[in-house]
């Protein structure tokens, strides 16, 4: 065993908040994005919820957090940093996104650096809900995969993971390292207090940039044009069970 | 001329219908060549049933013993060995395709696009952004190999009837053991399921306790239906969280929902608005469930859905 510490690796997204209302611009350009309130992707908020919760049990020394942003994302990753994290990595980007496997080519790089035994991310971001970086990550890295998870229960050589599927829960045992996207409901995150705000302000931050990393993040799939929803009409309202249900009856539905 | 690879959805012996509806949105190609691979173990029946979906030309099944669980880690080598020859790889948009194509996409350097829901050109597709809030229309340049999930709930499952020829692939992939099953906790198989039934019975919050959900239950089946549930049902354990629908859970287009004592919050909604029929039943008339709902009824849904079950056990006699 070499004493190298046993380090987590969260990645992270500032995206829209959950709570906006999102707007599709008239001229079908995009959303409306100017002034809304942006925040921690909520599934990586709990990815970096899972990570601290393991370092507390004395399953790992340190949580080193990522995110691929433009400068001004570093208040997120101050965030997260405050939630209880050690250090954070800062890969800035020059306003155009970056696609899901630029993202995994980044924080291939970030692992080579970083060597974790974990990676742990949300299963998707709440803006472009892509479902893809980790594990274009695992792909890339050679490493197995655990999506979806509701439940992480780690050995000193491997992850025992039981992941939400359409069929129920499926548990699977992976090697590690490996890579990790959570689901709801793995856990709570934490509330941040006040005081740990104040420290996460002199946390080590590190900045690099895509170019220092050798990626190109060109993209390849190119939004053309984006519209509302088709909206639904809305229906009749009745006044009672006997109501509904001649309803249902005149509509073939029972 | 493309020539489309739809990864089969299997468990159990038996080809998911997601599997149907993906060739569906392959066939919105025009002159596409349609190809479905099986992973599978050798036995097994799915090849054969695949072969019976109407427009697939050919199934290519291969076998390994690995693929008794469909592991994203074993089968994303297989699906890109098999699927390099062709323009496209379509694999339906549930928590297996979800899974596994982003791996295949990565192995194949190639973009992937998640939940399509109309396939527009051979290189240009429409897909929901913001939780459904925004539809986007995607294109990539001509000629690019395109990695695509499928949203299941907007595609008809493409007809029965087919007789395409199977082929048996030998797969000479060096497959890695870091992965490995261990447990499937299914849910209850004794009702229709959730993802595939014609009708679909939900509870939300209102219900107020997981023996209360049974009233859910009971209506779901006298009415053959599946039973779903809102977020806030499954978080607060009064369903499990496979009956979930909504963004993050399960996206569903039933000919009826039944909505029951659920609000309607956006990401509930998202998992429902291709249903054909949306039924809500609410105490409170400022629910937003009211606004999409075909067939609104504000009232006690404690006493609204005995009422309605004995309404269709009269009608019955």
């Amino acid at each position: 065993m070499t004493n190298q510490p046993r380090r987590i690796l969260v990645a992270i997204k500032r995206v829209v908040d959950y709570n906006v209302r999102i707007r599709v611009k008239p001229d079908g350009s995009g959303v409306m994005l100017d002034s809304v309130k942006l925040s921690i992707n909520p599934f990586d908020q709990i990815a970096v919820e899972e990570a601290l919760r393991i370092k507390e049990r004395g399953r790992a020394d340190e949580v080193v957090i990522a995110t691929i942003a433009p400068a001004d994302a570093q208040a997120t990753l101050r965030n997260a940093l405050a939630m209880g994290a050690q250090r954070a990595l800062h890969v800035v980007t020059e306003g155009a996104s970056v696609e899901p496997l630029a993202a995994a080519r980044v924080l291939l790089k970030l692992v080579e650096k970083e060597q974790p035994f974990l990676v742990i991310l949300g299963k998707q971001a709440i803006d472009d809900d892509n479902n893809q970086t980790g594990q274009m990550l695992a792909a890339l890295w050679n490493r197995p995969q655990a999506t979806f998870a509701s439940k992480v229960e780690l050995t000193d050589t491997a992850a025992k993971v039981t992941r939400e599927v359409d069929a129920g829960l499926e548990t699977l045992e992976v090697d590690l390292p490996a890579v990790v996207t959570t689901d709801l409901r793995l856990n709570e995150p934490r509330f941040v207090k006040l005081p740990e705000i104040m420290k996460a302000k002199t946390k080590p931050l590190e900045t690099l940039t895509l170019a220092s990393l050798g990626i190109a993040t060109d993209a390849r799939v190119k939004v053309t044009r984006t519209d509302p929803p088709a909206g639904r009409q809305r229906g009749i309202m009745v006044k009672d069970t006997p109501a509904l249900f001649a309803e249902l009856q005149k509509r073939g539905l029972v | 001329m493309s020539q489309v690879l739809v990864i089969a959805e299997h468990a159990g012996g038996k080809l998911n219908v997601s599997t149907a509806k993906t060739v569906k949105a392959a066939a919105s190609l025009a002159g596409a060549e349609i190809v479905v691979a099986v992973f599978t173990t050798a036995g097994s029946p799915v090849a054969a049933q695949a072969a019976q979906i109407a427009g697939v030309s050919r199934v290519l099944e291969v076998t390994h013993a690995s693929n008794d669980h469909q592991l994203a880690a074993t089968l994303a080598p297989q699906v890109a060995e098999v699927g390099k020859p062709f323009t496209h790889l379509f694999a339906p948009s549930t928590t297996f395709g979800k899974d596994l194509m982003p791996r295949v996409a990565a192995l194949l350097d190639a973009p992937q696009i998640s939940d399509v829901m109309s396939v527009e050109s051979e290189s240009r597709f429409k897909r929901p952004i913001y939780a459904g809030n925004a539809i986007t229309t995607v294109e990539v340049a001509a000629g690019t190999k395109i990695i695509a999930t499928i949203r299941t709930a907007s595609f008809e499952a493409a007809a029965g009837g087919g007789n395409a020829k199977v082929e048996s692939v030998a797969s000479g992939v060096t497959l890695p053991s870091h992965t490995r099953f261990v447990a499937l906790a299914a849910a209850s198989a004794d009702r229709p399921d959730l993802q595939s039934a014609s009708k679909v019975i939900s509870g939300g919050r209102a219900l107020a306790s997981a023996d209360a959900f049974k009233l859910i239950y009971g209506l779901a089946d006298k009415l053959g239906a599946a039973v779903g549930a809102s977020r806030a049902a499954v978080d607060a354990g009064y369903a499990p969280n496979d009956m979930q629908v909504g963004q993050t859970g399960k996206i569903i287009a039933p000919e009826l929902y039944i909505a029951i004592g659920i609000s309607g919050a956006i990401q509930h909604l998202t998992g429902i608005k291709d249903a054909r029929t949306i039924v809500a039943i609410n105490k409170d008339s400022e629910a937003p469930i009211f606004e999409v709902a075909d067939i609104g009824i504000v009232g006690d849904l404690f006493t609204i859905v005995p009422e309605l079950e004995k309404l269709i056990d009269a009608s019955r006699k």
